[in-house]
């Protein structure tokens, strides 16, 4: 069982008997008064996403999802491809299901797909990807008034913001859980 | 390039911290306040309904330096100010850390509408010192900080800014819950705001209101949404301190929360203590305000989760 101060992004939760993933998380607590737990929730089968405040005392039941190391092997429209590394058995997540999780996924990349009640919904990532910077702006070398982030396009289409000195072509470590950047890769 | 780049990149706001936190402490020094220090490790906290404190061998961190810097007041310290840690425990977001940096201060005399113009006063010297201008931008919001800054009740608030009643909030017991989604993203947008008169079960240490009991003569104020201090006029009666903390003792109990013993040599102090008004203002939230910053962690040198 977790309790609200469990509450954290990526907690997978039993609610109405559907599985839930927390995408976001506030914690607020007015003066004096209780702790809330503000979260947005996304139905791992449908993929639709609710807002719900939680209190301190209340408890929830683990979503208990089977795991299965699977590799990514390409993408078609929405549809996403995975083969099972055991069976060699291919299966489709789409989009949706797949949530922030797309923002990481090169081929080849080995996953954990997630299972509820033998219905692919999901797929688990390693921490830290190594994904390639396709486009950013340039950087000028002695210019100190620069602010100290710039943002910079990946080859999965997802940006975020890396530090100056990361140039167009280069390889970045990306943490999976809060998207973002880690390290650059020396090759 | 530095290794931990989350730790660089923070040296201009660190940097910018400390000059805010020595302007806050000139602006005590030169309106009469004498700096103090108080034990951040006390045998037991005020008790209130829900604040938790971090257990440290037999005793407590502070929550807060309440008890010990009234007990000043009540000894004669008349105007008095700390900058300090404080605890509370499994507070963490984007506002909260478990571990806070903390600027109180109690001056003998005047109420908590004095008291807010003291506030008033403090923010507009730490702003102009810091070569801020009148009007502030937040979470790109202006904020303009010229006088006089807005005052409204709760049950304004209430009647402002949510569905329902702050009447009705209480019976139902989902006064917290409209509280924040519903009344504070509203608060101190265009021009900080103070919202005083709380109900009375909502100020455990606060006076309450002579002409309606019902109310505490307590105070936050909000800027840009960000609740950024809270004052109120003390209670300075020590019986029915006393029967306050029992009533949150109370309430601790039916939460299945630690119950605190009382704190017997403040209450035995208590009735030394001149009419008095005193406030906690979140320094770490105010630098957030200042500075334009997203998020506490980027105020402070190390979160719990990066030591």
């Amino acid at each position: 069982m977790y309790t609200a101060s469990d509450l954290r992004k990526g907690l997978k939760v039993i609610i109405d008997n559907e599985p839930y993933i927390v995408t976001a998380f506030e914690f607020s607590k007015p003066g004096k008064g209780q702790a809330l737990y503000r979260t947005k929730l996304r139905n791992m089968i449908t993929g639709l996403t609710i807002d719900r405040t939680f209190r301190e005392g209340d408890s929830f039941e683990p979503a208990s999802l089977e795991e299965r190391a699977m590799q990514f092997l390409y993408k078609q429209g929405d549809q996403y491809h995975f083969m099972d590394n055991e069976s060699y058995e291919q299966i489709v997540i789409n989009e949706e299901s797949l949530g922030d999780a797309k923002n990481f996924l090169i081929e080849n990349l080995n996953v954990e797909v997630l299972l509820f009640r033998d219905r692919a919904i999901g797929v688990e990532l390693p921490n830290f990807v190594n994904l390639r910077v396709i486009k950013t702006e340039p950087w000028v070398r002695g210019d100190t008034s620069k602010a100290d982030f710039k943002p910079a396009t990946l080859e999965t289409g997802y940006v975020l913001r890396v530090p100056p000195f990361i140039e167009e072509g280069e390889l970045i470590t990306v943490d999976t859980r809060s998207g973002e950047f880690s390290k650059r890769v020396k090759e | 390039m530095a290794g931990n780049w989350s730790l660089a990149k923070r040296k201009k706001i660190l940097q910018q911290r400390a000059r805010i936190v020595q302007e806050i402490r000139r602006f005590f020094i030169e309106t009469g306040y004498l700096e103090v220090e108080t034990p951040h490790r006390i045998p037991s906290p005020a008790p209130e309904s829900h604040i938790d404190a971090i257990p440290s061998d037999m005793w407590f961190l502070q929550t807060s330096p309440e008890l010990c810097m009234k007990r000043m007041v009540a000894a004669g310290y008349e105007k008095i100010f700390q900058i300090c840690r404080c605890w509370r425990e499994k507070e963490r977001g984007s506002l909260h850390l478990p571990e806070f940096s903390l600027l109180e201060w109690y001056r003998a005399g005047g109420d908590y509408h004095s008291l807010m113009e003291e506030c008033e006063g403090l923010i507009r010297f730490a702003t102009r010192a810091i070569g801020l201008s009148e009007k502030i931008v937040f979470r790109s919001h202006e904020i303009d900080l010229s006088r006089p800054w807005e005052r409204i009740s709760v049950n304004e608030a209430f009647r402002r800014y949510s569905k329902t009643s702050m009447t009705r909030a209480l019976e139902q017991n989902l006064f917290d819950e409209a509280m924040v989604q519903e009344i504070e993203p509203n608060l101190g947008v265009d021009r900080p705001m103070f919202l005083y008169d709380y109900p009375a079960q909502r100020g455990a240490l606060a006076r309450l209101k002579p002409e309606d009991p019902a109310v505490a003569e307590r105070f936050e104020l909000y800027i840009g949404g960000l609740e950024l201090a809270n004052g109120f006029s003390e209670l300075i009666d020590p019986a029915e301190q006393r029967e306050r903390f029992r009533i949150e003792n109370k309430n601790r109990q039916s939460f299945d929360k630690t119950v605190y013993s009382m704190p017997e040599k403040f209450l035995a102090e208590l009735h030394n203590m001149p009419p008095s008004s005193g406030i906690a203002l979140g320094v770490d939230r105010l630098v957030m305000i200042f500075l334009d910053v997203e998020t506490i962690d980027d105020v402070v040198a190390f979160t719990p989760e990066e030591l």
